[in-house]
């Protein structure tokens, strides 16, 4: 199974709402500690370790690409 | 310091070629008589090939150093003769607990594989392995272990046919010189003969500084052997610590100190008592014993091979000290180069066989290096960011279960398959499990005569036909004879555990390297596909 790169989830106002609200009250450090427990929840949650790769590719790329348009 | 064990002085003795005036050659000098030292010259001996250690010192390890030693390793030393002295002075931890920062994160019961005759590791202090090991070697008449023996300087000549090392040895007589086939260094990370021979050693992927305490527990501090690991604990921010149980009441602590820590002050009494005392809580009465600092890279020698001088243990390759690599990836290169050498010795295998010890031990090394730096990674996080990372998968793992494994306090040290190995012969039928060519025999339970015993030790010392039923004869390459061992008349597999390791069926053949790895496995005996998989695993193919 490869990485799905198109729109999965139903209803993405609500998950996105829900994503930044998951910080509320948080301080700056905590919100970067609940990110990186997230990541990790759903990393294991996907298993599948050619897909986690190919995520992990997608993260980088996507990073350097944007920090060099910047 | 208090001192539950007593240092013994080796005595030295003058040589009799020394007393003599003649430089005299010998087929095997090992440098150094450590662990690795000793067990090559062990292994050597039980191949039939004579050696001489070389050692600047008169007694054995200082403090407890190497503490922990693997099944792997202990298979090797039963091979010896050593192994079940060793298992049954060791000790065996079955819980294993996580703290980070002010709380135990989880704890875990280790549940060793059944059906095996050694333990899965113990611990045991150095001094008393090598106890073990410098008697052996006295009781052996091809091991001739001289203490007080510094080495100087050492040359080799190549090329003439004949090549030869040629050593300066400094004794308290004075200073002779010695020659031999073949020089194995075994003088560990700070190598003499690696820098005499100009061998790179390369490789900083790591470096770290660690103070190592031998404590006395003087109260009954825990009932049972537990291994305790802190991540960033209260007593020791920011760094690791790790505590496990040693014989005598002797406990072994390991404080991460960092690179810029100063080692002298580190190390000094008035330091290391509160810091043990904060960590043990108020209540334990303790005695210090041995406190050393430790320093370590990540690297290994570029070749394991330097003309006739070959080298093992750490002064071909270091590691971090997380999952006990040292001297358990030592004692294996040992049981990788005996045979081989021993064979190429007698004229039975071209020295192209040798090459193979640094084509799979190196590999192994690499391996291990690997490992090393992934524990090392997670104990000792190199960014902001993985630093988040590796507390957020600590602070997960008190109540999931799924972020423990990811919990890396080091990784138990277990044996690299030499998977790629030019010795081995791929398999042409299809075979579940894991006794693929290049990988170490596991162990099973037999029965022999009526009476219980084990599989490996009944491999021997030479190449084994492993044959479940009959139908196997031995096979011979020049001078070098596979032996047929049967299941079913040599051993009886009572227990099925046998065939289930091995996915046997009948007529199933496993071809069996000296230091008992698979080299070649079929379905059904057949005399010229064993033939030449024997003249494969000689480096003769």
């Amino acid at each position: 199974m490869a990485l799905n790169r198109q729109p999965n989830i139903c209803n993405p106002d609500s998950f996105y709402d829900e994503l930044i609200h998951a910080q509320r009250d948080l301080t700056d450090d905590q919100a970067d500690t609940l990110l990186a427990k997230l990541a990790l929840i759903l990393a294991n949650h996907v298993g599948d370790r050619a897909v986690l790769t190919e995520a992990i590719a997608l993260a980088r790329h996507n990073t350097l690409a944007s920090v060099s348009q910047a | 310091m208090l001192q539950t064990y007593t240092y013994p002085e080796f005595a030295y003795v003058q040589s009799p070629e020394q007393a003599a005036g003649e430089v005299k050659r010998h087929p095997v000098i090992i440098i150094g008589a450590g662990p690795i030292g000793m067990t090559q010259a062990l292994d050597l001996a039980a191949r039939g090939v004579a050696s001489v250690i070389l050692d600047d010192n008169n007694t054995v390890s200082i403090g407890s150093r190497a503490v922990c030693y693997a099944k792997r390793p202990l298979e090797i030393w039963d091979r010896l003769g050593l192994g079940e002295g060793y298992a049954a002075r060791g000790i065996q931890w079955k819980v294993g607990k996580v703290f980070f920062r002010n709380d135990l994160a989880y704890q875990f019961d280790l549940l060793p594989e059944e059906h095996h005759k050694m333990p899965a590791m113990i611990n045991l202090q150095q001094y008393y392995l090598e106890e073990e090991l410098v008697k052996a070697c006295d009781a052996n008449p091809l091991v001739d272990l001289r203490w007080k023996h510094k080495l100087l300087s050492l040359e080799q000549t190549s090329g003439t046919g004949d090549d030869v090392a040629t050593l300066t040895v400094e004794t308290p007589d004075g200073v002779f010189r010695l020659q031999a086939d073949w020089v194995i260094a075994a003088d560990g990370a700070n190598s003499d003969t690696r820098r005499m021979v100009g061998a790179d050693f390369t490789g900083h992927f790591f470096q770290d500084r660690f103070l190592i305490a031998d404590v006395v527990m003087k109260n009954d501090f825990l009932k049972v052997p537990e291994r305790w690991f802190w991540f960033d604990p209260p007593f020791h921010r920011n760094q690791s610590v790790l505590l496990h149980k040693q014989c005598d009441s002797v406990w072994r602590i390991d404080f991460q100190l960092g690179w810029d820590a100063d080692p002298n002050e580190e190390k000094k009494p008035e330091n290391v008592i509160p810091r043990i005392q904060a960590m043990l809580g108020p209540d334990a009465e303790f005695e210090l014993e041995w406190v050393s600092v430790y320093q370590f890279a990540c690297r290994r020698a570029d070749n394991f091979r330097h003309g006739r001088v070959l080298f093992t243990g750490d002064a071909a390759h270091q590691v971090s000290p997380f999952g006990a690599r040292g001297a358990n990836t030592g004692v294996q290169d040992c049981d990788n180069l005996s045979w081989k050498l021993a064979l190429v010795l007698k004229g039975d295998a071209p020295l192209a066989l040798l090459d193979t010890y640094h084509e799979e031990r190196a590999f192994a090394a690499d391996d291990n290096l690997l490992n090393s730096t992934r524990s090392t990674d997670f104990i000792t996080p190199k960014s902001r960011a993985s630093l988040r990372l590796r507390n957020a998968v600590l602070e997960l793992a008190r109540t999931e279960p799924f972020a423990r494994p990811l919990v890396n306090s080091g990784r138990l040290s277990t044996p690299t398959l030499y998977a790629h190995s030019s010795l081995n012969t791929a398999d042409t039928s299809a075979f579940d499990g894991k006794m693929s060519p290049g990988t170490n025999c596991a162990d099973a339970p037999v029965t022999v005569n009526g009476q219980a015993a084990w599989l490996l030790n009944q491999l021997g010392d030479g190449f084994v036909l492993l044959c479940f039923g009959p139908g196997a004869r031995p096979v011979s390459v020049g001078n070098v004879t596979a032996r047929v061992l049967e299941v079913g008349k040599d051993l009886q597999d009572a227990q099925g555990v046998l065939a289930q390791r091995y996915d046997a069926q009948p007529g199933t053949v496993y071809l069996i390297r000296p230091d008992q790895h698979v080299a070649g496995r079929w379905r059904a005996f057949d005399a010229e596909q064993t033939t030449a998989a024997l003249s494969r695993a000689l480096a003769l193919a």
